[in-house]
């Protein structure tokens, strides 16, 4: 009986979304998004994503930029009064529409993101020199000179109390089986493929 | 010594609010052997400190009355005031109960002149008026207190103030010698009528209880309006003495909540109704009562009050759970942060008073006091075959209404009272 309340993309939202199954718990009570100390700036506070994705907004809700808002302060989670992961939540959104390509292409927050996880992924360590510079440069040449400039004093700071090795900028330490690592990246990959092909047509 | 007499045909209340007083009078009524307990000086309980109570809108003053004539009339009830149980030993039919009676200081001589309360200085806080003002430490603990006798607080005793109200006493009616005493008795049947306690508003730590002073919970607004209160039946704010004529409440303060209490309170919704007829009592048209709610549960026939209290153009509501409450420096106006849920748009309100329905929870831990009782989650009494002759009765049981702790305390003075019949007849 319950299930026919339950429509595709709650379903989709459950299995393939980190936490998902924790979206159909939420009473929209709102505290979340009253909480949210950049509420004015979502297009959705997490509550009304909660009711959009049980109401079936697909495109709504993978395509907003809302959840790459999320800074991880975690006000929501300490005041929902049913405890649901939603900085995690948020975070599985954003993660899962940027998996099926439909995450807005120029949002920063995302931005960073993929170029963090290309850095880690290479290796299995965060090479943050590398990381720092691509983020510096992220928004093209000029900005990147103008930041980098801008950050000089903290970086000479950093180099000084050996928190930052110049040398990285050669390739970098990593973990110790990187090829293992890649292995069970493309692992997960494909289980994770799998996964969203289920839903797909 | 307190001379009670009790056998294992005698029924045990624990609890001298509505549910206690009906549980012992329904069974001692049935013309049963009944001995009521209570903590506290007075019997009354929680409701004897509302203003006015659903369904009916009823005074304490009126529907508690009742109960305390039905008492007086009844020889098969007696009445232990600041009596506490300390053990329970012994099965269904008979249980060995230890109690511990602390020491009044005022005898039953005692007329309730007054003549003490007025020569001692020395003050407390007023328990039955939540802290919000203070008292005597010879003191009624409210006018229709019952036993209407006075009560030396202990923190006199050995200071010249109680001299001073001894000294006074034309009737010797206190006696500064008196000890604790210990008492156990024999009975077939408990029955719990413990009741509640207010769920501590501090805890709720967004909502700034503890630092805005214009921030109150629901029970000490009951207190507010009674004439003999604090405010002298008024609602002012704490922070400036001022007339609240623009009030917030909020609902799900503590109930609801996985980080509070994981129940629903069930009477807070209601309550808050009638609070907004409390306004509107107050200020006429003049008056303002915003409910800001998740979704109101004003169960069964109180459906009918929500009806009435959403024609009426005071009142507003705004579905959304209050984020965070701020204060306004220069006009000590708290200030409710959130997002109404009902399109979703974000709001930073004012307003000169915020009530919080402050939820119930069970005023005894039974774990804690070592009772074999069948306890749930929440810490209230389930009714188990595994309880023998213990039986829960009124708010001890479920968060409930007047209404249905009377109900459930009835039910409970007739499983008791089949315990001692079963015994009466094992015994011929």
């Amino acid at each position: 009986m319950s299930e026919q309340y339950r429509n595709n993309f709650l379903r989709e939202v459950e299995a393939n979304v980190e936490e998902g199954e924790w979206v159909k718990r939420c009473m929209q009570c709102g505290v979340c998004s009253g909480s949210c100390p950049l509420g004015p700036h979502w297009e959705h506070p997490p509550q009304e994503l909660f009711m959009m994705i049980r109401a079936g907004k697909r495109d709504e809700v993978l395509k907003s930029s809302s959840m790459w808002m999320c800074t991880s302060c975690y006000n929501c989670i300490a005041r929902c009064p049913r405890e649901l992961p939603i900085t995690h939540i948020m975070h599985g959104l954003a993660h899962y529409a940027e998996r099926l390509g439909l995450a807005p292409k120029n949002q920063q927050t995302n931005k960073f993101a993929q170029r963090f996880w290309n850095n880690l992924s290479k290796t299995g360590r965060v090479n943050e020199l590398k990381l720092t510079l691509s983020f510096y440069f992220m928004n093209g040449f000029m900005a990147g000179v103008k930041m980098s400039l801008n950050m000089q004093k903290v970086g000479l700071g950093m180099l000084l109390s050996k928190r930052l090795n110049p040398f990285e900028i050669l390739g970098g330490h990593g973990c110790k089986d990187s090829k293992g690592l890649q292995a069970i990246l493309k692992k997960a990959r494909e289980i994770e493929d799998a996964k969203i092909a289920k839903f797909q047509g | 010594m307190t001379d009670v007499v009790a056998t294992n045909q005698t029924i045990l209340v624990v609890g001298g609010g509505i549910s206690g007083m009906t549980a012992a009078l329904e069974a001692a009524e049935c013309g049963k052997d009944v001995i009521l307990i209570e903590k506290k000086p007075s019997l009354g309980g929680r409701v004897a400190q509302l203003y006015k109570y659903f369904p009916k809108m009823c005074h304490p003053t009126c529907g508690m009355e009742i109960n305390l004539r039905r008492i007086k009339a009844n020889q098969k009830i007696r009445i232990l005031t600041m009596a506490e149980v300390t053990e329970i030993t012994g099965d269904s039919g008979n249980y060995s109960v230890n109690l511990t009676i602390s020491p009044r200081y005022v005898t039953e001589n005692c007329t309730s002149c007054a003549a003490c309360g007025d020569a001692v200085e020395t003050e407390f806080d007023d328990e039955h008026n939540y802290g919000l003002k203070k008292r005597k430490g010879a003191y009624l603990p409210f006018l229709m207190a019952y036993p209407q006798q006075y009560v030396i607080d202990p923190r006199l005793i050995g200071t010249a103030d109680a001299d001073k109200a001894k000294s006074v006493c034309k009737y010797d009616a206190i006696n500064l010698e008196m000890q604790e005493e210990t008492l156990t008795l024999n009975v077939g049947a408990i029955i719990w009528a413990t009741g509640w306690k207010p769920f501590d508003a501090n805890k709720i730590q967004a909502y700034g209880y503890d630092r805005i002073p214009n921030v109150i919970t629901s029970v000490e607004l009951e207190r507010m309006m009674d004439p003999t209160g604090p405010t002298g039946g008024k609602i002012l704010r704490p922070s400036d003495g001022k007339e609240a004529k623009d009030i917030a409440f909020i609902q799900c303060a503590g109930s609801r909540d996985r980080n509070y209490l994981k129940h629903c309170s069930r009477i807070c919704c209601t309550a808050t109704l009638k609070h907004t007829t409390y306004v509107r009592e107050q200020y006429g048209d003049e008056g303002k009562s915003t409910i800001y709610y998740i979704d109101i549960r004003a169960i069964d026939r109180f459906e009918d009050l929500y009806h009435k209290t959403k024609a009426d153009k005071t009142v507003s509501f705004l579905k959304s759970k209050v984020a965070n409450i701020t204060q306004d420096k220069t006009t000590a106006n708290p200030i409710l942060h959130g997002v109404n849920t009902e399109g979703y748009q974000r709001y930073t309100n004012a307003h000169e008073l915020v009530v919080l329905a402050i939820g119930m929870e069970p005023s005894v831990d039974f774990k804690q006091l070592g009772v074999n009782l069948s306890i749930n989650e929440h810490g209230f009494i389930e009714n188990d075959p595994s309880n023998g002759g213990m039986f829960g009765a009124g708010v001890a049981t479920d968060a409930l209404d007047v209404n249905r702790a009377v109900q459930s305390a009835t039910a409970s003075a007739l499983r008791a009272i089949q315990v001692v019949n079963q015994v009466a007849t094992a015994e011929g």
